[in-house]
């Protein structure tokens, strides 16, 4: 084999997303000299970005002033929100919580928006690379991240060679950036291998489903931005929803389930399918017809499991670190600041990392995330407490003088049969996709079948023994796209893994509560195509 | 020898097709675009060729907008030489497209075009053939095999019958089809490399091609929808299901 090809540059990025690029674009306004690539698994830039998505557009304007002389293609500007508490056949209008008043905000496609920002940042000179997975972190003599190494292209299922095949090439760098988004692949290795969580809680995520819908003309108020909680959730699980009126007669609605629920039966994806059934969004959307969908995991540890987000060699922004704002139900102006300041903190230091961690912990990102640390985790005990504990924490700034503690959302689950199973009223559904196979469609996802499954499961031994006897195998449940499933066949009941499907969420790395699941990036370029997620 | 190759930018086959609300198109906004598959085939093959030593350089022809550049750095970094851009911000047709090959044809004096058979937008499967004839060249189409020896290529064809072998005197005009190759994965260092390589820019109205429309679309729809299916419960039920329906 011959050797690997390397390519240098001072400042590697792992991921195109608002944090990296916005890092990229930042640090080429400050030291234009400096030589900064992107690299995206995604085979195009915003491919594989999901979220709802509203912003505040704060970090926005101090990134790229004129930006709103040449808004990105979907930029709606918020008129109304509103606020319900949900029941099966109706509920009720609550007062707006302040951390939801989107009064100056705009509605975006999150993807849209890095499809737009990208060129930018290719204007600036950084050389972005969309179709080319990070597989490995690679190190130098003295242990410091040096860079990233791409996966291989052209390897079949069984890890032999196919004609095509061609090595991925080494990127060395004197900082690596990582901007992966949530549970980030690299950046799970990097937290273990510098111990970046001993002084911090351990991080929670939520899963978010969404679709973008056609619907027929008339219906939508532009600009109007609705959430919800209650109803499909059972009291003890966290879930909300969001529908966002778009333009052009578009509707983007999602629902979230905190990963820290307990009912090992419990179905993120069927949560939020019954929440469209619900009479007060139904009627928006009989008749239309789904443009695209998917499902990402959200970063929801807030302050106290926020990961020490600088090491030798690289550090950590935006998502991967942990930075969304929970009751804001918003990140990318986290993300975009996280980038921003990175960028100037390596402006200033020689590309030096350290000191970034204090920095940003220092910083307006931090504070925010400070006030409402406690509003998140309050909801662990029920629904009723965590609305009492939300007000209190709203009304005094996060003033309180305690933490709540976070724990990892896979140690969660009850065993069967160890808690009563909730009540879950659900109705009879009638809007499409029918079940997860169909609706895995409108994600467009694409992955060779013949390439390595990027799904590893240490030992599958377990699954159709331990799991399925204390937990029932809820990666069948959990998993939006349908990717686990136990078969039986001659040999007995096994776990198949259909990874052509996977949407690259990152739940099952999250929430297997045997922490055996390991999801590692695939093929670069395969994975979903979302347009305008 | 010199050889040409069409590169055209198609919406990516993995995108769920949509057509716009006012049937007036289909959606391209936020839409992956990629190169048609059987393009990347083409030019995989004019690569092949340089390699073995039968083609000297391999030129890549877009036509199409301003950012079509873009795409045409793909087909650099995928190997080609140079690339030559026809800017112009309308789809053009099949014999449009054939007029300007021919005027690319007469300036760059190829061994040797190679086209998708068709593209996978509007699958027309014509330019190939228009070109030909407009050149007054040989043409060899659905090639899944190409052999270039003594001023002549050797063409495998497959066709309904089995495959059948044509020999085609140069230049002449080949199209492929989907087994000719399987095109490889481009590389990092070489999408920095095409950075630095040529892409010509003619204006379409520069070429001197007529730019008339033959074909004018109407409307376009998406296919009707499948209605719901209706579960029975045994054969009893679906015999008289299918007879109800005068099905039976």
């Amino acid at each position: 084999m011959s050797e690997r090809e390397t390519m240098e540059y001072d400042v590697v990025v792992v991921g195109a997303g608002p944090a990296g690029l916005s890092f990229a674009i930042r640090l080429k306004q400050l030291k234009p000299d400096v030589g900064v690539c992107v690299i995206e698994k995604a085979s195009t830039i915003g491919a594989q970005i999901l979220s709802g998505a509203v912003i505040e557009p704060q970090p926005l304007d101090a990134l790229l002033p004129g930006w709103r002389d040449n808004p990105p293609p979907i930029c709606v500007p918020a008129t109304e929100d509103e606020f319900w508490l949900l029941t099966r056949t109706g509920g009720r209008k609550l007062p707006v919580p302040p951390g939801m008043n989107n009064h100056g905000n705009f509605i975006v496609s999150l993807g849209a928006m890095c499809a737009w920002l990208a060129p930018q940042a290719e204007a600036l000179g950084v050389d972005v690379f969309p179709g080319f997975a990070a597989a490995d972190n690679i190190y130098d003599e003295r242990g410091a991240v040096a860079g990233v190494r791409i996966g291989d292209m052209g390897v079949a299922k069984d890890g032999s060679h196919k004609p095509g095949y061609t090595q991925g090439i080494d990127i060395r760098a004197k900082v690596t950036v990582l901007a992966e988004g949530a549970r980030g692949s690299l950046t799970k290795q990097l937290v273990k291998r510098f111990q970046l969580d001993k002084d911090s809680d351990p991080q929670g995520y939520s899963i978010g489903i969404k679709e973008l819908w056609q619907v027929p003309a008339g219906r939508v108020q532009p600009g109007k931005i609705v959430h919800s909680f209650g109803w499909p959730a059972d009291s003890r699980t966290y879930g909300g929803s969001f529908l966002y009126h778009l333009d052009k007669d578009r509707i983007a609605l999602g629902y979230v389930s905190g990963l820290d629920y307990t009912d090992p039966n419990y179905q993120p994806w069927e949560a939020f399918q019954q929440w469209k059934n619900h009479p007060s969004v139904k009627p928006l959307l009989e008749g239309g017809s789904i443009l695209s969908a998917g499902a990402r995991a959200i970063v929801t540890g807030g302050w106290q499991s926020l990961p020490k987000v600088e090491m030798p060699g690289a550090l950590l922004i935006g998502d991967t670190a942990g930075l969304l704002n929970v009751p804001k139900v918003k990140g990318t102006h986290q993300a975009i600041r996280s980038g921003m300041l990175a960028a100037e903190h390596l402006a200033a230091s020689g590309l030096d990392p350290a000191g970034f961690d204090a920095k940003l912990r220092g910083s307006e990102v931090m504070a925010e995330l400070k006030k409402v640390r406690n509003i998140k985790p309050g909801f662990k005990k029920g629904l009723w407490w965590g609305m009492l504990n939300a007000a209190w924490e709203t009304a005094t700034g996060g003033a309180s003088p305690w933490t709540l503690k976070n724990k990892a959302d896979w140690s969660s689950l009850h065993k069967l049969g160890e808690c009563e199973e909730p009540r879950r009223d659900y109705v009879q559904r009638e809007l499409p996709p029918r079940d997860r196979l169909a609706g895995v469609y409108f994600a467009a996802t694409e992955h060779d079948e013949d390439q390595p499954v990027h799904l590893h499961v240490a030992d599958t031994s377990i699954c159709v023994t331990r799991c399925a006897e204390e937990y029932g195998n809820p990666c069948t449940r959990f998993c939006p796209a349908s990717v686990y499933e136990i078969v039986q066949d001659d040999a007995g009941k096994r776990l198949q893994i259909n990874a052509a499907n996977c949407v690259h969420c990152k739940t099952c790395d999250i929430k297997d509560p045997y922490q055996i699941i390991d999801w590692v990036p695939p093929e670069g370029g395969s994975g979903p195509n979302y347009q305008n997620l | 020898m010199k050889i040409l190759v069409g590169y055209k930018r198609v919406v990516d086959y993995n995108v769920r097709i949509q057509v716009k609300p006012d049937g007036t198109g289909v959606v391209t906004d936020g839409v992956k675009l990629s190169a048609n598959p059987f393009d990347d085939i083409a030019l995989e093959e004019a690569l092949r060729l340089r390699e073995r030593g039968v083609a000297e350089e391999v030129v890549v022809v877009g036509i199409g907008p301003a950012d079509l550049t873009a795409h045409l750095r793909n087909g650099l970094a995928m190997g080609a030489n140079r690339a030559i851009h026809v800017v112009t911000p309308e789809a053009v047709q099949p014999l449009t497209a054939a007029r300007v090959f021919l005027k690319l044809v007469e300036k760059e004096q190829p061994g040797l075009v190679i086209l998708g058979k068709q593209a996978i937008d509007d699958d027309a499967n014509q330019t190939g053939q228009m070109l030909a004839a407009l050149w007054d060249r040989p043409q060899a189409t659905f090639a899944s095999k190409l052999e270039i020896a003594d001023g002549k290529a050797t063409v495998t064809r497959e066709v309904d019958a089995g495959l059948e072998v044509i020999e085609a005197e140069l230049p002449a005009v080949v199209t492929t089809d989907l087994r000719l190759n399987e095109p490889r994965f481009i590389k990092l260092p070489d999408i920095m490399k095409a950075k630095s390589k040529p892409i010509d820019t003619i204006e379409f109205a520069a070429l001197g091609v007529e730019a008339h429309d033959h074909l004018r679309t109407t409307r376009y729809a998406a296919p009707p929808k499948r209605s719901r299916g209706v579960m029975v419960k045994d054969a009893a039920e679906l015999v008289a299901m299918l007879r109800q329906k005068g099905l039976l």
